[in-house]
């Protein structure tokens, strides 16, 4: 210890910081900003403008990151928690939120798919769809634990039916909401100009925080990803932990889907969060949390799912069609994982270390 | 060695102890095949008995044949590509626009399709094998990127004029003797398209490849423990890569043989292919934890995930939501069985009384 400190006195700071596991996300944060910055400082403006309703409502692009980033944060949240447990992704969670966006219409429009009035309220339409994707979250959680099927296999079967099963909860038709209090949860309560997911995703993250806090799940999740006979010896339950975590991911699957339904009233199942599974995966493997599960930070997926929307509305500002986004960033998880992969890692570090000492190194050999 | 354990040890077990997990998982899909097919003819009329319903089912599935054995020799060896679908909707693309835009050759376009194959299976393959990264991160990146790069390299879908193409695409290859006489009493001879020919040549080849070569043996021996193939002296890496290279280049042949079957490129195209290719593979006896598997199984496995559609769309399901919660059912229903199959095997292996029948990578 404390010739480490003698050696490396100068950058202990930098490299305390660089050690950090939330530097990845902040570190690619930064990189994105000043990116930004050069080629068009004008992507940071925020005006205070009114909406068709007349309420006041900010907007620019670091307001639409914050507003469309969220359903992708309160994913991360339950991805963190399934990667690090199951070592594993669950590749379902865009046919999931058609799922629980499905059952959230359904419930409210009833049997007829353009009501005046509200059939239920929308709090009850929102537990049912709870219940809903917690049950399938449920289904991917025992195929995983108690059938020992790999966790993207298992939830391949979800991924391949859960856009039919959508459209069939909903007879293929497509339900509209005329009730303008439901579009609140996707849009602007009227009197704040700040979108409402962004106050739900801090819900959620307060929640997060708390559960984390005071009880051990983070502890469990992460010895159970770790090393899942040592838990098992120690009198942990690992399939029923991992279990917990698919039905945690279900949950929040069901928040993501309600804001996504809430932001357009509506609902197309084939389009409707796409290809939002990559970039659930991507929020965490940015997070620099290691995809082959074990310890995890929760904060750092947060982070991560922002940066992600921060790259995706700055392709999108380069004039990137919708389609073409998911070639770019497979190549940033590519590089992401290949940075990570423990041989490229080991290579790095002993790289790194003849560079920094190269005189050291050969007086300790 | 496995062979003569069979021949020998058959006789004295049970009925279904004898065979061996891959055998008993193909026999299930196989006899499942049947029944359905039996089922077909006798529920859903006699359209089922014509031979051209049969060739058919072959005819639109030439491409999802050639995809779902590369993904079997990848499962083999215990790994899995789900780049598959991405990659023959990039290599439609790409030979469309080579073929219409830059008036190619339909030569340039298979040795485009072969390069993209290959592209593919040597990078997954680098950084499956070799930087040990998870297959699947790794496949879904290129599932990603493939789709990205297909909008990139153009964006609208559109069908491909060129003669030479389009000759060969109407190419049929008439089946003597299997042809029907139609409600105007005109006899229409039965057909095959130069793809099925092509997929069944790969059927084989790759059937006699697992079976009979060492290199064969050794995708094997490398699924089913890694830690054993490697103490055998197989070069385990080498082996990977060598898994993922053919799946790549398979894929290139599959999306090649795709687009001759439709005779267009789209984004859009493809989509699902990858599941159905798992599914396949699955259903038809490969094993996911690798080890197990067996190309006919595979084959059997694409014809019967077909004949799940056709009865779908003829007994007047034609929804498009059946064939996704069907296929994913089906999928479901193999995965299940699988997975108490391995459990059963871990317990026989636990008990020492009878390990050569709980042990062993037969096929």
């Amino acid at each position: 210890m404390q010739k480490k400190v003698g050696t490396a006195e100068k950058n202990s700071f930098l490299s305390a910081i660089i050690r950090k596991q939330i530097f990845i996300p902040i570190a690619a944060l930064i990189i994105l900003a000043i990116f930004n910055f050069i080629v068009d400082p004008s992507f940071f403006k925020i005006t205070l403008g009114h909406n068709s309703e007349g309420d006041p409502v900010l907007s620019g692009n670091l307001i639409s990151i914050i507003d469309y980033g969220s359903e992708l944060a309160i994913l991360a949240i339950g991805m963190t928690l399934v990667t690090a447990a199951s070592r594993g992704q669950d590749i379902s969670v865009g046919a999931a939120i058609a799922i629980s966006g499905s059952v959230v219409l359904r419930v409210l429009c009833g049997t007829n798919s353009h009501p005046e009035t509200l059939q239920a309220p929308i709090i009850a339409a929102f537990l049912v769809s709870c219940l809903v994707a917690m049950a399938f979250g449920a289904f991917n959680g025992a195929l995983v634990s108690v059938f020992k099927i790999q966790p993207m296999v298992a939830t391949l079967i979800l991924f391949t039916a859960g856009r039919s099963i959508a459209a069939w909860i909903n007879n293929n038709e497509l339900p509209v909401v005329s009730d303008r209090t439901f579009t609140y949860f996707g849009g602007y309560i009227p009197g704040i100009p700040i979108p409402t997911p962004f106050f739900i995703a801090i819900l959620c993250f307060i929640l997060t925080w708390l559960a984390l806090k005071f009880t051990n799940l983070g502890l469990y999740v992460q010895s159970v990803g770790i090393n899942e006979k040592t838990s098992r010896l120690n009198g942990l339950n690992p399939a029923l932990i991992k279990f917990v975590t698919y039905v945690i991911l279900g949950l929040c699957v069901a928040v993501a889907g309600f804001i996504k339904v809430s932001r357009l009233s509506t609902i197309n199942y084939s389009v409707v969060a796409k290809d939002i599974e990559m970039d659930a995966i991507l929020a965490v493997a940015l997070g620099g949390n290691s995809l082959s599960g074990g310890k995890f930070n929760i904060y750092a997926s947060i982070l991560g799912a922002y940066v992600i929307q921060f790259l995706t509305t700055t392709l999108y500002k380069f004039q990137v069609q919708a389609d073409a986004l998911p070639a770019y960033k497979a190549v940033v998880v590519i590089a992401l994982v290949i940075l990570s992969a423990p041989i490229v890692r080991e290579k790095l570090a002993a790289f790194f270390k003849k560079l920094r000492s190269p005189e050291k190194a050969e007086s300790k050999a | 060695m496995p062979q003569t354990d069979m021949k020998n040890g058959a006789k004295h077990r049970r009925l279904l102890g004898g065979l061996s997990d891959t055998n008993l998982l193909m026999s299930i899909t196989i006899i499942v095949f049947i029944l359905m097919y039996a089922f077909a003819i006798f529920g859903l009329g006699a359209g089922f008995l014509k031979a051209q319903t049969f060739f058919n089912m072959l005819n639109a599935n030439a491409a999802l044949i050639i995809l779902a054995c590369g993904m079997t020799l990848v499962m083999i060896t215990g790994g899995i590509d789900i780049s598959l679908g991405g990659m023959a909707a990039l290599v439609s693309m790409c030979s469309a626009v080579y073929l219409d835009m830059h008036s190619g050759s339909v030569i340039g376009a298979v040795m485009i399709s072969l390069g993209i194959g290959l592209a593919f299976g040597i990078i997954q393959g680098f950084l499956v094998a070799y930087l040990d990264i998870q297959p699947f991160i790794v496949t879904l990146a290129g599932m990603f990127f493939a789709r990205g790069m297909t909008t990139i390299v153009n964006t609208n879908p559109f069908n491909v004029q060129n003669e030479a193409f389009v000759k060969l695409k109407e190419t049929r290859i008439i089946i003597p003797g299997m042809g029907s006489v139609n409600k105007r009493g005109d006899y229409i001879d039965a057909y095959i398209e130069i793809g099925v020919v092509i997929a069944l040549l790969i059927v084989v080849a790759l059937f006699l490849f697992l079976k009979w070569t060492k290199t064969g043996r050794s995708f094997y021996a490398v699924g089913g423990n890694r830690q054993s193939a490697l103490m055998l002296g197989i070069n385990v890496k080498r082996t990977t890569f060598l898994a993922y290279l053919m799946c790549g280049i398979l894929g290139g042949i599959g999306g090649f043989v795709y687009f001759m079957h439709v005779g267009s490129g789209s984004a859009s195209h493809a989509t699902g292919a990858e599941m159905n290719a798992i599914a396949s593979s699955i259903i038809g006896g490969t094993m996911l934890t690798g080890g197990v598997g067996n190309i006919i199984g595979t084959f059997f496995g694409v014809l019967s995930l077909a004949l799940i559609q056709n009865i779908v769309s003829s007994a007047g399901l034609d929804q498009a939501w059946w064939t996704g919660i069907t296929n994913a059912s089906m999928l479901c229903i193999f995965l299940v069985i699988q997975s108490i199959i391995i459990a059963r095997r871990k317990k026989e292996n636990l008990s020492a009384e009878k390990p050569a029948e709980a042990k062993g990578v037969k096929t």
